[in-house]
Parts: C-alpha cells; sequence; structure tokens
C-alpha cells in the first residue's frame, strides 16, 4: 500500500516554510470539503457528478506522492463516467489514507 | 509578461502561483476561482497569458476560450489528458500540461508562451545585396515541374497542414512545403508572418482592421504577437 508523502510540495516550496505551510493549510481545508461532496454524489448514485469529484481528488492525490493510486483514481473516474462503478473500495482507502495523513501534519 | 490564473480548486491556483514565482519576469496579476469571474475582468485588462483549467463547474477552459474575441497566449492546465487534441484546434493555445505539474514542465510551456508573445530573433542572414537578379524569383515543385514565379508577385502565402498555397497576381499555387522554409527563401523587408498559418506581402497591404489585413481579396488575421512587427514596418502618418 503507498504512503503519502510531501516530496512535491517540499519541491516546489524550493525551501520556503511560508509555502509548505500554506499549501498545506489549503489542503487541509479543502480536501475534506471535497472527501465530503464525493461521499454523498457516490452514495446518491451520481455517478457523473462523483467522476467530477473524483477528477479533482485526483490531482491531490498525485500531489501527494501516490502512483498507483493516482492511476486508480484515472480507473475509477472512467468507471463512473460509463455508470460502472467497480472498484469504490480500493479508491475509497486512498482517500481514507489521505484523511490519516493530513491529520499528522 | 503578466499572466491570470482561472482553476476552480484553490491548491492548484496556490501551485501554479508559486511556479510563477520562480520564474523571472512573470507576475500573477489576479486569481480566479471561475472563468465568469476572469471574463469581467479580461473586459478591463490586457493580459500577454492565461493559465486555464479545463475542468471547471458551469462553464469549462474550452466554453471561456470560445467567449475571447481576442484571446492571449493560454496554457491549459488539467488533471486529465484525453483533451489534448482538441486543445490545439485553438490557435491561442500554446501548452497542455497535466496536474501535478512539475518545474522543469512548467518553464518548458513558459518557453512556449515566451515564443508565441516574442518570437526569438532569427540569426541574421546573409548580405543578399550583391545578389543576381534570378534571386528575384523562387521556383516550386509541382507534379515534378519546376515552376518559377516571381516574388514580387506574391502577395499571401497560406499554410494548411503539410501544404503552403502561393497566391501572386495571376495565379495560385500549392505546394508540399511549409512556412518556415518558403521565409527562408523570400526576402525579409518584403515578407512578414502575421500569424501561424500566414506570411503577407507587406507591400501590397491594402488597409488594416484591428487584427487583420486586407490583402488583394482575402482579410488576413494577424496574431497578437505578430502585430507589433507589422506596425513597426508601416510608414505610419
Amino acid at each position: 500500500m503507498e504512503t503519502p508523502n510531501l516530496t512535491y510540495i517540499k519541491e516546489l516550496a524550493a525551501g520556503s516554510e511560508v509555502f509548505e505551510q500554506k499549501i498545506i493549510a489549503i489542503l487541509k481545508r479543502e480536501f475534506p470539503e471535497e472527501q465530503k461532496e464525493f461521499l454523498k454524489n457516490y452514495e446518491s448514485k451520481e455517478y457523473l457528478k462523483t467522476a467530477e469529484n473524483v477528477h479533482k481528488l485526483k490531482h491531490k492525490i498525485g500531489m501527494l506522492g501516490f502512483e498507483e493510486g493516482y492511476q486508480t483514481a484515472i480507473d475509477f473516474e472512467e468507471e463512473l463516467k460509463k455508470k460502472i462503478p467497480s472498484i469504490y473500495p480500493k479508491f475509497i482507502v486512498i482517500l481514507d489514507t489521505i484523511e490519516d495523513f493530513l491529520n499528522t501534519l | 509578461m503578466n499572466c491570470i490564473i482561472i482553476d476552480d480548486e484553490e491548491t492548484a491556483r496556490a501551485i501554479i502561483h508559486q511556479l510563477c514565482n520562480q520564474v523571472d519576469g512573470l507576475q500573477v496579476v489576479e486569481e480566479f476561482s471561475n472563468a465568469i469571474q476572469a471574463m469581467k475582468f479580461l473586459n478591463q485588462q490586457e493580459i500577454d497569458l492565461i493559465f486555464l483549467d479545463i475542468h471547471m463547474p458551469d462553464f469549462t477552459g474550452f466554453d471561456f476560450i470560445q467567449t475571447l474575441k481576442n484571446p492571449p497566449k493560454i496554457i491549459l492546465t488539467t488533471s486529465d489528458k484525453n483533451f489534448a487534441l482538441e486543445a490545439f484546434e485553438y490557435d491561442c493555445i500554446v501548452d497542455y500540461v497535466v496536474k501535478p505539474i512539475t518545474l522543469p514542465r512548467f518553464l518548458k510551456a513558459i518557453q512556449k508562451a515566451e515564443n508565441f508573445i516574442a518570437p526569438p530573433k532569427e540569426e541574421p542572414k546573409e548580405d543578399t545585396s550583391a545578389k543576381s537578379s534570378e534571386e528575384n524569383d523562387l521556383y516550386v515543385n509541382i507534379d515534378r515541374r519546376l515552376i518559377k514565379i516571381d516574388i514580387p508577385s506574391i502577395y499571401l502565402i497560406e499554410a494548411k497542414g503539410d501544404y503552403i498555397t502561393v497566391k501572386t497576381e495571376g495565379k495560385n499555387y500549392t505546394v508540399h512545403s511549409t512556412l518556415k522554409k518558403i521565409e527562408e527563401k523570400l526576402p525579409d523587408d518584403l515578407f512578414l508572418k502575421v500569424h501561424r498559418s500566414y506570411v503577407i506581402n507587406i507591400k501590397r497591404i491594402i488597409d488594416i482592421e484591428d487584427n487583420s489585413v486586407l490583402i488583394a481579396k482575402d482579410v488576413i488575421p494577424v496574431s497578437r504577437s505578430n502585430r507589433p512587427e507589422l506596425m513597426k514596418r508601416l510608414n505610419l502618418l
């Protein structure tokens, strides 16, 4: 199982502690909102809206260092667009892992 | 070079802003979380470059581009690789960058934008003053025949895929070549590229209006980046 990391954010920050803290603060605020929206739409079987939510979450999954997880998000988004989601359990594990990780920051 | 960022995701805007901060001479003027706000802004202020997300609620990046009369150069930023082909149907789009965006990839996109906004100066060509009068002629290969065209009679060259059409007073010639190749064969003082698909003979301009020129019966678009050079070449009162 992949684990999240801050490698990408630190590279972008290029030593700027201010930027690093700023982006972490935005992530901690924005991720739970997107996660909540995703769960709401998925539970109401609004699959096209859920695909949009996954699309947005995909960026955060990628920037937190998930490689397989990023591909899972791409696959899941495609499934949702076709309204035949099958890898929800795999995707939700990624979101839970990110949630736990952000809580440690 | 100034720019704006349009993205509904705050994280993405912050990252692009940070990337911009690492480029000398690139200034972020404003950030927008939706395209409608950006449209209002663009009605009041001129900018060189837009970082534009494709996936936005209500109004997509492509919808936004279609509303712009004279769009500045645009770098698309997206988490979706599937729109690349559609993206390059728009002349204003200079690059298509997939998130998460790395600094090297970002710098490459900026370089492309800079080349469009202020094209790099070409190496000076050799002195042609001593060349013979035959060099007023250009030979083109059509159906295995080399056909002579009198260069001053050319008023327009138009690129269409792998072909170019050379338009003269008497006849048009369609040749398998590129604008870049024919530009190298034409005198700089007479011909000017005004758009990625058009080279014109500036002596044959009838009139100029906003972002187009009338040459013979053809109305030719002038791209924003080429307009300053065109204006420089004119004997303005």
